[in-house]
């Protein structure tokens, strides 16, 4: 038998970004669903590498990012537990003189945004982090840090499910419209009707937004983590590396996160695993960087599904098609940090149909100009559908 | 055309042997990898040096059998590519990634049988960790292999025929055994006149073994429950309850399980398929009579796939090698393969009366007190398993170790998944095959992160 819910907001997609929102609106006294295919959380939320980091970010994603910067050390009272964040700093290395010069023009790029970062030189690698191999220089952004993924976004839905928004997991969104009230969606034997609809499917969104005339060319990409076993402290901050390669943390427990390369997706391509020659590369390049990883086993892989938008900007704001429906998806491997202050943002467009946090730059109109709004009040769509654009 | 790779075999007990000498016969070269310094599985493990004993002595009755297998899998010399101290780590589209002295190779291969073999079942007890207990697997290899005992004096515990079996080694080998204690109570044991005309050696002879161990001395106690291992820093007693009553016995060893799991983690990696085992209470691959899984080329056999024990993996190893051999367009022998698969089907209704003679204590779980560590790699108490459950609204397995970190550490949820599939499904008052399975990831076991490291890098290695 059908079950009928009447709600403000529906957001489909129980991510870091949606179950911040649920926690957001609800402290806001709008009646929330929470909607998740899986588990929340489960996607690249939880299987993330855990960088929360400002330091490297494009400057128009600064001021979104500095207003999740003081959401992290508030979790404990937010979403009950700390989830292990540490606020350790994050120090990006330069392999050469050309890369060196670009963390330098960087530094001075996003001076007005106050990230705090310091420029240090080779012997002081050693001196301060320990860092071998060769390495030129860095740059330390002491206010970034780290997290566990695989209990912050399930914190923030088990926080907006005790604040009475309704959870439901394992619950697939199988057909939404625009009605007169607002969106109609369909979710197995459940019949939702909302005045707003929250579209933070992650690497499932963008069925979601086709189905409403915004088709957006987002991929899917699978990061390749290894895990060491728990090693004595020897890394107190969180590493990237300018240029890419791999990055590196420790956590609290003595085991080592690092992550590069890319996984390879599965037949079922919401499934991917690591490549052993990638997770071989990784394991290759932190050894030679960190002389304590050396001795060190690997005892876990991992692997997870991103969405990734060309110019690897988040999609976040309204839809140009649809009256009541906000996009947020797309983070392109950088949505840790970032996703709280976006479930803030999501919950003030909302409430106000606007936010106090510039986010211009995100608008889904950059991928289709001359869309043409659709019939929206007929869209019907499948998340989790096979149909990825190119 | 290109020449076709040799078929891969993982593991060299009796079921990856049989494998081996079936595909060789046809006249293919098949490589076998296997942990073990020496072929033989676990059950008929050799030493690592000769310590003065012969087959009879470390084998027992199963000694002709391990005679037979080690001698015919060392007389196909180089018939086949057999690589021992070989770690399969990953496998994926024909290429099984494999360490060997530190140094990872990829090896390509065409046709794969999984013969991966078992390790212990346990479920924590309190005191399960204290230096001293092991598994029964691990109490039978220290004789079996090195040569030497866990304690001076021992107590079995636990279920399943290898219970009274080790316990019997260990008093042969003149070890001081001071009890059995099987969980299974006296009217469980009725199951094995059902057992009887299906095997009756096997069965006469168990309880010939219970028989022997209670004629000299050793206390054996059906239906204990309540176990718990107690001392300081060590060993010292174990506790049960029996007929309401509790019993203390002083002992420097205990040896203890319950029957065994089935190592699947290469099986998931090739793209099984798995369902749930009811008599195994576990998700195991999923296998039709000859072996064939729902992968083209990819076949299992032995315990691995589900336990039958060292004479099913025998008749496994063979039958999926001919089915190997079909599916390949060579010669297959189809008379043979009935008569194999006639024996594996008796060998499974032995199962169905040995799975009831020992059951599993399936009431364990919800009894188990929340000091008990669940989690031993992680460190993780039965109590943090149930608090997290209850807070995080935890139904299944994969969200189970995502929250709590249970099977994220070195065993990979190997040693601990069955005993936390266990726990939560008590807890949200589910059947243990409604919670899911762990996911297999590589590493199937820890691998250095020098292996990714060329012979070149190596070299320059300070430590070195």
């Amino acid at each position: 038998m059908t079950r009928r819910i009447d709600c403000d907001v529906a957001i489909v997609g129980g991510g870091l970004v949606g179950s911040s929102a649920a926690l957001a609106l609800r402290s806001m006294g709008f009646s929330v669903v929470l909607l998740d295919k899986g588990f929340c959380g489960a996607q690249a939320s939880g299987v993330n590498y855990g960088g929360v980091r400002r330091q490297g970010r494009p400057p128009e994603q600064l001021p979104l990012s500095q207003r999740s910067h003081a959401i992290w050390p508030r979790l404990q009272q937010l979403i009950g537990i700390d989830g292990e964040f540490l606020r350790s700093g994050h120090l990006k290395l330069a392999r050469s003189a050309a890369d060196m010069a670009s963390l330098e023009h960087y530094a001075a790029d996003v001076a007005p945004f106050e990230l705090d970062l310091e420029l240090v030189g080779h012997n002081q690698l050693r001196e301060r982090f320990g860092i071998a191999g060769d390495i030129v220089g860095g740059s330390f952004c002491p206010g970034d840090g780290h997290a566990n993924p695989r209990l912050v976004a399930t914190a923030f839905a088990a926080a907006a499910g005790r604040a009475g928004a309704e959870v439901l997991e394992r619950t697939k969104v199988t057909g939404a419209s625009r009605t007169f009230e607002g969106f109609a969606l369909e979710a197995g034997d459940v019949a939702i009707k909302a005045r707003a609809v929250i579209n933070s499917a992650g690497a499932w969104a963008d069925s979601f937004a086709a189905a409403f005339g915004e088709p957006v060319p987002l991929e899917r990409t699978y990061p390749s983590m290894i895990v060491t076993e728990p090693l004595d402290p020897f890394l107190s901050v969180n590493i990237g590396i300018e240029g890419g390669g791999i990055y590196a943390r420790q956590v609290t427990r003595g085991n080592v996160v690092v992550g590069g390369e890319r996984a390879a997706p599965l037949a079922d391509s919401d499934f991917s695993r690591p490549r052993s020659d990638g997770v071989l590369t990784i394991m290759q390049r932190a050894s030679e960087l960190f002389g304590p990883l050396r001795h060190a086993q690997a005892i876990r892989f991992w692997s997870g599904t991103e969405a990734t938008m060309p110019d690897r900007n988040p999609v976040i704001g309204p839809s140009a098609t649809t009256p009541g429906l906000i996009h947020a998806f797309g983070f392109s491997g950088a949505g840790f940090q970032i996703a709280p202050g976006v479930g803030e943002v999501l919950a003030e467009l909302v409430r106000d149909g606007r936010t106090s946090t510039p986010i211009d730059a995100f608008s889904i109109t950059r991928f289709s100009p001359a869309s043409q709004p659709g019939d929206a009040s007929q869209a019907a769509m499948t998340t989790g559908s096979k149909e990825t654009s190119p | 055309m290109a020449e076709r790779a040799s078929p891969l075999i993982v593991g060299a007990g009796p079921a990856g042997i049989r494998a081996a000498i079936t595909l060789a016969a046809a006249g293919l070269r098949p490589s076998v990898i296997d942990e073990a310094h020496a072929c033989g599985g676990q059950i008929y493990r050799q030493p690592l040096a000769l310590d003065g004993r012969d087959d009879r002595a470390r084998y027992g009755s199963d000694a002709a059998k391990a005679s037979r297998l080690h001698r015919d899998f060392a007389a196909l010399g180089t018939g086949v590519d057999y690589r021992p101290r070989s770690l399969l780590w990953n496998l994926g589209d024909g290429v099984a990634d494999v360490l060997r002295d530190g140094v990872s190779q990829r090896l390509s291969y065409d046709g794969l049988i999984l013969a991966t073999g078992a390790t212990d079942r346990v479920l924590p007890i309190p005191g399960w960790t204290l230096p001293g207990v092991f598994t029964l697997g691990g109490a039978q290899v220290a004789l079996k292999a090195q040569g030497c005992a866990i304690g001076r004096r021992v107590v079995f515990a636990g279920s399943g025929p290898l219970l009274y079996l080790v316990a019997w080694q260990y008093v042969k080998a003149g070890v001081d055994v001071a009890a059995v204690l099987d969980s299974a109570p006296l009217s469980a044991k009725f199951n094995l006149l059902r057992a009887l005309p299906l095997a009756p050696g096997i069965v006469l002879r168990g309880l010939r073994m219970a028989a022997e161990l209670a004629l000299r001395g050793t206390r054996v106690q059906l239906g204990v429950s309540g176990l718990r291992i107690e001392g300081e820093g060590r060993v010292a007693r174990i506790v049960y309850r029996s007929a309401s009553c509790e019993h203390a016995i002083a002992c420097d060893g205990v040896g203890y399980g319950l029957n065994l799991r089935s190592e699947t983690q290469a099986a998931d990696l090739a793209g099984c398929a798995f369902r749930f085992d009811p008599r195994d209470r576990a998700h195991l691959p999923v296998r039709d009579v000859s072996g064939r899984s729902n992968v083209a080329g990819v076949y299992l056999a032995g315990d691995g796939a589900g336990i039958a024990g060292a004479d099913a993996a025998e008749a496994a190893g063979e039958r999926a090698a001919l089915a190997l051999l079909e599916d390949r367009g060579l010669p297959h022998d189809p008379p043979r393969a009935d008569v194999l698969e006639r024996a594996l089907a008796t060998i499974d209704r032995l199962r169905d009366a040995l799975e009831a003679a020992f059951p599993f204590p399936s009431h364990w779980a919800a009894g188990l007190a929340d000091d008990a560590l669940l989690c031993r790699c992680e460190d993780i108490s039965a109590g943090e398993a149930r608090r997290a459950i209850g807070d995080f609204a935890l139904t299944e397995m994969n969200r189970l170790k995502a929250v709590t970190r249970i099977g994220m550490g070195r065993c990979q949820g190997r040693m601990c998944g069955a005993a936390a599939a266990e726990l939560l499904a008590a807890q949200t008052r589910r059947e243990v095959g409604a919670v899911g399975r762990l996911r297999a990831q590589a590493p199937i076991k820890p691998i250095p992160l020098a292996a990714g490291l060329s012979v070149d890098e190596r070299q320059h290695d300070p430590a070195h």
